[in-house]
């Protein structure tokens, strides 16, 4: 941090004030928000600028996480700036809000606490929940400790909001890991926070040969929501897809403005290689577990071993291309995945990880780890243990017949 | 609403005079009086050219916005099935956040539509929330006493021994076996600036209700009963009729209840069987005209059923006679 263009305040907070903090610089308009169990301590802080008049919002304590989205969802289709945070049980309620937010085009943040899914009641961190949201339409970026989560939720109103994207944003950060863990971070003056996210300009759209706000604004009346049937909703459904795609850049272009203004940059804004260039095993994650894999890989490297990793910092839209020119000439790649997925060969991450780099050749050995369920803990010899295999396949040149295994469960 | 306010009392020669806010060319059924309805609740805003509309998933929501086409000439938004009122919530929150900072002038009204399965089933949670957390808006609660959109199942708002394809008519079950929710009494119990019951065939008393409801300082509920002849299977030209006979034979009362005296008041078309209860009519002649009642007549007229309705009937009107203090 010793180049730091802004002037900046170091604060010793958790992941969950991180966010919190970051809500409150952004300008947000309306917050609404519930404690469905488990809660998250973002709401409280932010609860607190409300009550301390440190802040404009209108802040809606609705009852329940489905009405939390959808009070976002109408302050959003009415022209504010919105913000929501919630985890576990509640993004899953939120479910079917969460499918109409993205599809109605309104640049909702939502921070996300990943916490484990209900069943057995667990309350501790893993990312089952964020990533069943994969098919939602929204932008999904993962963060590696509070720091990127202040950074990545004041970048999602930047993102969401841009007039060639205009979709909904989650930023996810581990539970427990990140949002009750305290961390010096870094936070930007508020005026240069302002400058950075601005305030929200409305899409305009055209109506009968008219330009006018895509807002619930009685000046420029306008249906929002309506029925499409057989003969429309498959075009609606492409235009959110480009919408995904034209994301691509700005993404980009987000990161690179605030490593100017901050100094620090998260690679490309999708993927963060470290050491992978000449690397015989690389693992590839996301969130917090990918600190603690940098830290072995150091180690290792130390010791003259060839291993790299890849932080997956943006699953949606996935870079693929990104990734598979990262990953295509590496022997063995091994996907570590806090989530769990039954009947199915592998979780997301390595399902899409896999998927793109089927066109190489050649191409990885890959395999597929779940672990760190239920908030259990993934220590670095947990990574030790997957390189150790990785660089054995590398060294023998077997594959082992099934992909996919579970680390640090007892039998 | 104190009594010294000078009530609005709607002219079918001023409603004729002004802009139609639900236009023609909308597709609902035949004879469907939801369209009525939200004519009328549309003429009666008092400030129609700043409201906004939110909209839960129902049978005037899908007729009403098949794109590329709406009916709507306000800013209208539909979301979900059960969170219109919340979707309400945010979008006064909005406004009331940016007028704060300079961003906007003004608050527009809010006017929230649903029928009977987000208002008596699946939506009540938002609308209690929304009604506990005070906002400023009206929630019309349009009863045709089914999930008529999704093809007849029966609902909360369905009344005892009525037909629906999930209340069915057979050897061992004579339709629905449960009575319906008071649900105006619900949202009352809210303690909310006003709630009132309606009726589309009352089309003075509904619309004066609409324009206090939207008038009063937070918020406010109409359940306003609006038959359906798919499901209740009567001539389609004989709704307005279906809605008054459901007053006169007091199976649906007429009444406000005011948040600043805490007070339930008889509307003026109950009022009457109140004071002559000789002119209520049997709520057998309200159930014979209808099809989905029709098991209780033939083949083999069924008495102890139409008793047992009778029964219900009269035991919630005497309630809402005590609870206004006519009983």
């Amino acid at each position: 941090m010793s180049n730091m263009p802004a002037k900046q305040i170091l604060m010793g907070i958790n992941g969950d004030e991180a966010v919190a903090y970051a809500a409150k610089h952004a300008l947000v308009d309306v917050c609404a928000a519930y404690p469905i169990t488990p809660q998250t301590i973002i709401v409280e802080k932010f609860a607190e600028f409300v009550a301390n008049g440190e802040v404009e919002t209108e802040f809606v304590r609705v009852e329940s996480e489905h009405s939390a989205l959808s009070a976002c969802l109408g302050a959003s289709a009415a022209g504010a700036r919105t913000f929501t945070a919630s985890a576990a049980n509640g993004i899953e309620l939120m479910h079917e809000v969460i499918f109409l937010t993205s599809s109605i085009r309104q640049p909702v943040v939502m921070a996300v606490a990943d916490r484990s899914p209900s069943g057995p009641i667990n309350i501790h961190g893993d990312q089952t929940v964020s990533l069943a949201q994969r098919d939602t339409g929204w932008i999904m970026m993962y963060c590696e400790n509070s720091q990127e989560a202040y950074d990545s939720t004041l970048q999602a109103f930047r993102i969401g909001e841009h007039p060639d994207v205009q979709l909904p944003v989650m930023t996810m950060l581990d539970g427990f890991v990140l949002t009750h863990t305290l961390e010096n971070v870094y936070l930007l003056d508020e005026t240069d926070a302002h400058k950075f996210v601005g305030r929200r300009e409305p899409m305009m759209i055209t109506i009968d040969g008219k330009q006018v706000p895509l807002k619930l604004d009685p000046k420029t009346p306008i249906t929002i929501g309506p029925l499409q049937l057989f003969d429309y909703y498959m075009e609606s459904k492409l235009q959110h897809s480009e919408a995904m795609e034209k994301a691509r850049p700005v993404i980009s272009q987000i990161n690179n403005e605030w490593a100017e203004l901050t100094g620090r940059k998260y690679g490309d804004g999708y993927l963060q290689p470290f050491k992978v260039n000449d690397a015989d095993a690389v693992i590839v994650t996301s969130g917090s577990s990918a600190g603690t894999a940098r830290f072995v890989t150091r180690q290792l490297r130390a010791q003259g071993k060839k291993v790299g990793l890849l932080k997956l910092r943006t699953f949606r839209p996935f870079p693929d291309k990104k990734l598979a020119k990262l990953l295509a000439d590496v022997p063995v790649v091994g996907i570590f995945e806090r989530t769990h997925t039954t009947g199915s060969l592998g979780g997301p991450l390595f399902n899409e990880i896999r998927s793109a780099l089927y066109d190489h050749d050649p191409r990885p050995i890959i395999l597929g780890y779940y672990g760190g369920l239920g908030g259990r803990d993934v220590t670095p010899e947990h990574f030790k243990s997957i390189y150790k295999e990785l660089l054995k396949i590398k060294d023998t040149g077997k594959a082992p017949r099934y992909p996919i295994k579970y680390i640090t469960v007892r039998k | 609403m104190t009594q010294e306010t000078p009530q609005w009392r709607p002219r079918l020669k001023d409603i004729a005079n002004q802009e139609e806010l639900f236009t023609s060319g909308q597709r609902l059924c035949a004879g469907c009086p939801a369209g009525s309805m939200a004519r009328m609740a549309m003429h009666a805003l008092p400030r129609p050219k700043n409201t906004i509309v939110s909209q839960a998933t129902g049978c005037l929501e899908v007729a009403s916005t098949i794109y590329p086409y709406t009916a709507w000439r306000v800013p209208w938004m539909h979301s979900l099935f059960e969170n219109a009122p919340a979707n309400a919530s945010g979008i006064e929150a909005a406004y009331k956040a940016r007028k704060r900072q300079g961003l906007e002038d003004d608050i527009p009204d809010l006017l929230v539509f649903s029928g009977d399965g987000s208002g008596f089933d699946i939506g009540v949670q938002a609308a209690s929330g929304a009604i506990e957390r005070r906002h400023n808006f009206l929630y019309i609660i349009y009863d045709n006493h089914a999930y008529q959109n999704t093809g007849i199942q029966r609902s909360g708002a369905t009344p005892k021994y009525a037909w629906t394809t999930t209340s069915e008519v057979g050897k061992k079950e004579p339709g629905k076996l449960l009575w319906k929710k008071p649900i105006a009494l619900v949202y009352a119990a809210h303690d909310p600036a006003y709630c009132a019951t309606a009726s589309v065939y009352h089309w003075r008393d509904f619309m004066k209700k609409v324009r206090k409801g939207m008038e009063v300082e937070g918020p406010a509920v109409i359940h306003v009963l609006s038959p359906c002849h798919r499901n209740w299977r009567y001539p389609e030209e004989q709704g307005m009729q279906m809605a008054k006979l459901a007053v006169e034979t007091c199976f649906h009362p007429l009444w406000e209840y005011e948040g600043e005296t805490r007070k339930y008041i008889l509307s003026a078309p109950s009022r009457v069987f109140a004071l002559k209860p000789e002119k209520k009519k049997p709520v057998e002649e309200w159930l014979e005209l209808q099809g989905r009642f029709r098991h209780l007549f033939r083949p083999k007229r069924r008495d102890d059923l139409i008793a047992d309705f009778q029964r219900l009937t009269d035991e919630d009107w005497a309630f809402i006679q005590k609870l206004s203090n006519m009983g």
